[in-house]
């Protein structure tokens, strides 16, 4: 009951906002449609904790701790997110740089967007999943086009065809799983697709069909996840979208895509009983890490600029998978958590501090404090959170990733130490002038959103004092799932 | 020498047929020849679709072909003609590469394209199994083609291109995927054609013409 209303609010919210999306109370049905689909997870959640395990619609979803958590923050931000849309749509319309009808493909599209990654995440049919990757940037892509300038057309451009390309080589990698799949599982072959059927027998599938598997499927998600070098689309689509979207994209797409390569990485690590899978996905995560902190030094654009350090989390929570272990993976899945939460309010400040200066230049935002001290103050704390500072809850997942390198990768250690300090400088030396300094802001004709902001830092905050023992518990079943060394 | 049946030897003749096209692609052109192509190479795939369907008595790949058909053969094409029209683009530029160096790359592919098939192909009991690395070889050839294009509608039709590769190894290795993945497919890359139809007109729009070296500011500036 609670699964169908979770995939079915954004559903009928798409329909519905099809319709009237460009109607003056559309920013709240869209904010309220996606209040109910927090509401649903929430209990689903609740259920989840006391019953365990679900299996839902023979055998199509599955819930286990892993997913369902993702799909908690995954719901909660897309809420919050909706509710700084409210006045940062309004803004833009008044700024005249939407018409209604793009107003009413945005709403419609967001709804869409949250629809296709709670399927990819509750599915239990990696054909399905792939299914709702691809259908996650299809509907992203006429968003990022939304503004219709060359500059955002050659990123929607970009980002379909390069997601388009990566998503095809996945499609390749899950065709060979099923095709390894079929030999032993047997059926009819619908359940050789199911993710719980191939986990029992993951030990009997042929390695080496599944490595060449594991290859396609890599790079293929790798390229949504935004992993060096297939990371080429990410900045270009984050800078030039409408921030709400920079938000998702960032805080959620790219957990999603991470969460596919993970559940595969889960089998072919099964079958091949080797350490393959977790090298590449350590080696990927490092190159990331390193050129994004390096990247991140030329960045001019305010959005650019967090685009690249999301590219960097990513790397870093990669890199954690791949170590694997009860450890590394809940470090992996909170920061999952932290990052998502804190990367989505600093575009929340970021979209507002840009409309205020008219610009996503940085040399041209300057002195946010003096003009509106809640959004000053919520760009400093929130990069001072994404950079790790204690007692943020990035610095807690930070840690424990870090520690655990030097016991189990002790190479790794000094390359990750020194990226997180050079990508420290770099935000850090980028944001303490556009925060303090002389002022150019102007005021805006509608009064922003920021109390999202505050209540995400606040949580980012509380889970890097403390992890709430039920929380904690469902990371640690979530990361023994997981597995590895 | 093995015995291959007629039915069999037919499907292998229809594999071939594709890799053929999928190098006539390669070196062409003509924005509309490619989009012939294009059909033909789907039109091959439904045919070889309904071979295999024939022979093995499996009932879905007949709804596999009938998609195909549908949607590879004839909705895409003419979508792509009427684009190509209303957007009045026939000829792409001179590729990355000029054609004799790209076909020799393209060989040296389709090598590396059956040494990759080789241990999938072994382990195979289908018997389209002979053809996964033709359908592997489709697909990297597609990938090369959108690598070296300049124009947007060919790099689509690379894109397409690829698509039929993927169904054509799916069907040789396993004889295709279950039909909810195999639907969920053909939907994606048809909301995918129409997202792009509007994506064109917008891009036709703002420059003025669907070649790609507009799209070429956003790069990391040294």
């Amino acid at each position: 009951m609670e699964f169908l209303l979770l995939l079915g609010t954004p559903v009928a919210g798409a329909l519905l906002l099809g319709v009237f999306g460009a109607r003056r109370w559309a920013p709240e049905l869209n904010a309220l449609f996606s209040l109910v689909t927090f509401a649903a997870a929430c209990a689903l959640t609740v259920r989840i904790v006391a019953h365990g395990n679900v299996l839902v619609a023979h055998e199509q979803f599955f819930i286990d701790p892993f997913n369902v958590f993702l799909v908690t923050l995954t719901a909660f931000v897309g809420f919050t997110t909706a509710l700084f849309s409210r006045p940062y749509m309004r803004v833009e319309m008044t700024h005249g740089r939407l018409s209604p009808g793009r107003l009413r493909l945005y709403h419609a599209m967001y709804q869409l967007f949250t629809f296709t990654m709670l399927l990819a995440l509750t599915t239990n049919n990696i054909g399905l999943l792939w299914v709702a990757m691809e259908g996650a940037t299809l509907s992203t892509v006429l968003l990022v086009t939304l503004y219709r300038t060359p500059a955002s057309l050659e990123a929607g451009w970009k980002y379909f065809i390069l997601c388009g390309v990566g998503i095809a080589q996945a499609l390749f990698g899950t065709i060979l799983i099923y095709f390894a799949a079929e030999k032993v599982v047997g059926g009819e072959g619908v359940t050789a697709l199911l993710w719980t059927h191939l986990d029992a027998v993951k030990t009997l599938l042929e390695p080496r069909v599944m490595s060449i598997a594991f290859v396609f499927l890599l790079v293929g998600y790798g390229t949504k996840v935004g992993l060096a070098p297939l990371h080429n689309w990410l900045p270009d689509a984050h800078a030039e979208g409408p921030t709400p979207i920079s938000a998702v994209l960032s805080g959620l797409l790219l957990n999603v895509a991470l969460y596919a390569v993970v559940r595969c990485k889960v089998l072919v690590e099964g079958s091949l009983g080797s350490q393959l899978p977790s090298t590449m996905l350590m080696g990927f995560g490092l190159v990331s890490v390193v050129l994004a902190a390096l990247f991140l030094w030329r960045q001019r654009d305010i959005k650019r600029l967090f685009a690249y350090s999301s590219v960097e989390h990513m790397g870093i929570i990669t890199f954690a998978f791949g170590m694997g272990g009860p450890v590394a993976n809940f470090a992996a899945l909170l920061h999952m958590t932290v990052h998502s939460l804190t990367k989505s309010a600093i575009f929340f400040t970021v979209g507002h501090a840009a409309q205020k200066a008219g610009s996503q230049l940085m040399d041209q935002i300057r002195g946010l404090i003096t003009l509106s001290p809640t959004i000053g103050w919520g760009l400093m704390l929130g990069s001072l959170a994404i950079v790790g500072m204690p007692p943020f809850g990035v610095f807690a997942a930070e840690f424990l990733i870090l520690t655990t390198a030097m016991k189990q990768q002790p190479w790794a250690t000094p390359i990750l130490l020194l990226a997180l300090g050079v990508a420290f400088a770099a935000v850090f030396g980028r944001v303490q002038p556009m925060v303090f300094g002389e002022t150019t802001a102007k005021r805006l004709p509608h009064p922003p959103a920021l109390l999202p902001v505050f209540v995400h830092l606040a949580i980012v905050l509380m889970l890097g004092l403390f992890v709430p023992p039920y929380l904690a518990g469902w990371y640690r079943q979530a990361a023994i799932m997981i597995g590895g060394h | 020498m093995v015995h291959v049946p007629l039915l069999l030897q037919l499907v292998n003749t229809c594999a071939a047929g594709l890799l053929l096209l999928s190098f006539a692609m390669l070196s062409q052109r003509r924005v509309v020849t490619l989009v012939y192509l294009l059909a033909t190479q789907g039109a091959l795939l439904c045919l070889a679709t309904l071979l295999l369907a024939w022979r093995t008595h499996q009932h879905h790949l007949y709804i596999s072909a009938a998609l195909t058909l549908g949607l590879k053969v004839m909705f895409l094409p003419w979508l792509l003609h009427r684009l190509i029209r209303r957007l009045d683009v026939y000829w792409d530029t001179e590729p990355l590469l000029n054609t004799s160096v790209t076909m020799l790359l393209g060989l040296v592919i389709v090598v590396f394209a059956f040494g990759l098939a080789q241990p999938i192909a072994a382990l195979s009991s289908t018997a389209a199994r002979s053809t996964i690395g033709i359908a592997i070889a489709v697909i990297l050839l597609a990938f090369m083609m959108m690598i070296t294009r300049r124009k947007a509608m060919s790099q689509v039709i690379g894109f397409l291109s690829m698509e039929n590769g993927l169904f054509f190894g799916a069907m040789s290795a396993t004889y295709g995927m279950p039909m909810v993945v195999e639907l969920g497919v053909a939907l994606d890359v048809l909301v995918a054609m129409l997202v792009l139809g509007v994506f064109f007109f917008q891009i036709r729009e703002q420059f003025d013409s669907l070649d790609l070296h507009h799209l070429e500011s956003l790069k990391e500036k040294p």
